[in-house]
């Protein structure tokens, strides 16, 4: 375990291109929505740094998932709030960390099960490439290719950091 | 796991304990049965919104094979594989070719021959949906919606899903189940559950004629007075009369058992104040409850029908991923002895 990142600094560089995004779109209304669980931690904190009022949404993807006919159900799932109707609105979509693209698909099909968003923007913490599905995030706080034997994690809520793990370990 | 294992989760469970049919609560434990009540809460949001279907059985066909019928049972479970996204086949089985003389096995080969992934059985025989986990192909998931006087495992599992969300807990809960137990395989299936979950008491009451034989056996106490049996209560779950069931007269009247053992407003107000009134339906108001119970403040039956789509749904989604994850640990292991 080790501490590669300033997760303040990561924060900042989101937080950033976010206005930039918001600022370039002329989006002045957006609402946030998290993915389960580090997505919903970020979506808290960014909200709070963008200064968006309207409390944020909270998705857990486990029904949309595509490894359903490999894995099963996951059983440890929790029903997903968005506490405002998606029709129209302006969506900041947050997770943590963007790889195969998968998850991201998965809550865009489960955001649209609640209405037809005006827009959705995506903004990951970390981005890990190994890119499967042509998805990319709008804004990153970093990119970062990671060895076969490496995991990342975002550990939280109070504190946030970012953990690699060295599998084999 | 052995093949002598005399357990029904030999039968229900793939080998890490994943459900893979739902055919009792026997043998499930306190943990798995929470799962499928948390999971169920992810469904009832699931209920909520504009568009209600998530895809987890999307290209899946379940059929819904009801040998007896039943109007409630059959339309949630139809309504929850429909959202789930699957394709779903109803079969009224009286109505069609056994009574022509095809026999169950063959009408299962033939459904088979379909490609269906799951059947909801329902039986007036305790024991057929067993029959049917253990000679269906592999890969199909089976859920019991009801056999003979034995289980309704899913009635059970959308009572105890409603009885969280009125008490947020099982600890310390005193339940009644009234009325005819000993036609009833809810009543077994509740008993079962509510002692798993941890409920503190669970109350049967009853007159003897309708309560069987072995009724201590099953994990409660007994009271023949309904006026002493509903003290201290937070919960009482009214049964229907099953007068379709009834051979030879248990019973005096039906007057005479709703002066005894129907629900009343005057009975209710003997139970502790917040305590909730259950009812599977149909009810037959003035037998066993009065309307002003049925339909008053204490009344969550209407509840106990949203549930249970909530439940169906949970439960069809893990019994159809747990098969579906053994077929691919199946083939991995196969892939691994070829290799």
């Amino acid at each position: 375990m080790t501490a590669l990142f300033d997760i303040n600094q990561l924060l900042d560089e989101l937080e950033k291109g976010l206005r930039r995004i918001l600022a370039e779109r002329g989006i002045e209304d957006p609402v946030l929505i998290g993915i389960r669980t580090g997505g919903v931690w970020l979506a808290d904190v960014i909200g709070k740094r963008l200064g968006v009022a309207e409390p944020f949404g909270e998705l857990d993807i486990s029904f949309y998932r595509d490894d359903f006919s490999r894995i099963g159900l996951n059983p440890k799932v929790m029903p997903s709030s968005l506490p405002f109707d998606t029709e129209g609105r302006d969506i900041i979509l947050i997770d943590d960390v963007i790889m195969s693209g998968r998850t991201i698909r998965a809550a865009m099909n489960e955001i649209f099960d609640y209405g037809r968003p005006a827009s959705i923007v995506l903004a990951t913490l970390i981005d890990l490439g190994a890119r499967e599905l042509p998805i990319q995030p709008d804004v990153v706080g970093s990119s970062l290719a990671l060895e076969a034997h490496q995991r990342i994690k975002l550990r939280g809520p109070e504190p946030l950091s970012i953990e690699l793990q060295e599998s084999g370990q | 796991m052995t093949a002598t294992d005399p357990s029904p989760n030999h039968l229900q469970l793939t080998r890490d304990g994943q459900l893979r049919h739902f055919l009792t609560l026997d043998g499930l434990g306190r943990e798995l049965l929470t799962d499928i009540l948390d999971t169920a809460d992810s469904f009832i949001e699931v209920g909520e919104r504009s568009i209600k279907k998530v895809p987890l059985l999307r290209g899946r066909t379940v059929v819904n094979l009801f040998f007896e019928s039943s109007t409630r049972t059959r339309s949630t479970f139809e309504l929850a594989a429909k959202r789930l996204s699957a394709d779903v086949l109803n079969l009224d089985i009286n109505t069609s070719a056994t009574s022509k003389g095809e026999s169950l096995s063959d009408t299962l080969l033939n459904l088979e021959a379909m490609a269906s992934d799951m059947f909801v059985v329902r039986h007036s025989q305790s024991g057929a949906p067993h029959f049917i986990a253990e000679s269906v192909t592999p890969g199909v998931a089976i859920i019991n919606a009801g056999d003979g006087r034995h289980a309704h495992p899913t009635q059970a599992m959308l009572d105890m899903l409603t009885i969280r969300q009125h008490k947020s807990r099982f600890d310390g809960l005193k339940v009644a189940i009234v009325g005819d137990v000993l036609h009833s395989r809810v009543a077994r299936s509740q008993i079962r559950a509510l002692n798993e979950l941890g409920a503190e008491e669970v109350r049967v009451i009853a007159p003897g004629t309708l309560l069987p034989r072995d009724v201590e056996n099953l994990g409660c106490t007994v009271e023949y007075d309904m006026s002493k049996g509903m003290k201290d209560l937070d919960v009482v779950i009214m049964l229907r009369l099953q007068k379709e069931r009834m051979e030879g007269a248990l019973l005096p009247s039906e007057r005479e058992f709703y002066r005894l053992y129907g629900l009343s407003q005057d009975k209710l107000a003997l139970a502790r104040p917040d305590c909730i009134v259950m009812h599977p339906g149909p009810i037959n108001r003035g037998v066993e409850i009065e309307s002003a119970v049925a339909d008053g403040p204490q009344s969550v039956i209407l509840n106990q029908v949203t549930n249970g789509i909530a439940i169906r749904m949970a439960v069809m989604s893990m019994a159809m991923g747990g098969q579906m994850a053994e077929r691919q640990q199946k083939q991995i292991e196969n892939e691994g002895i070829r290799a």
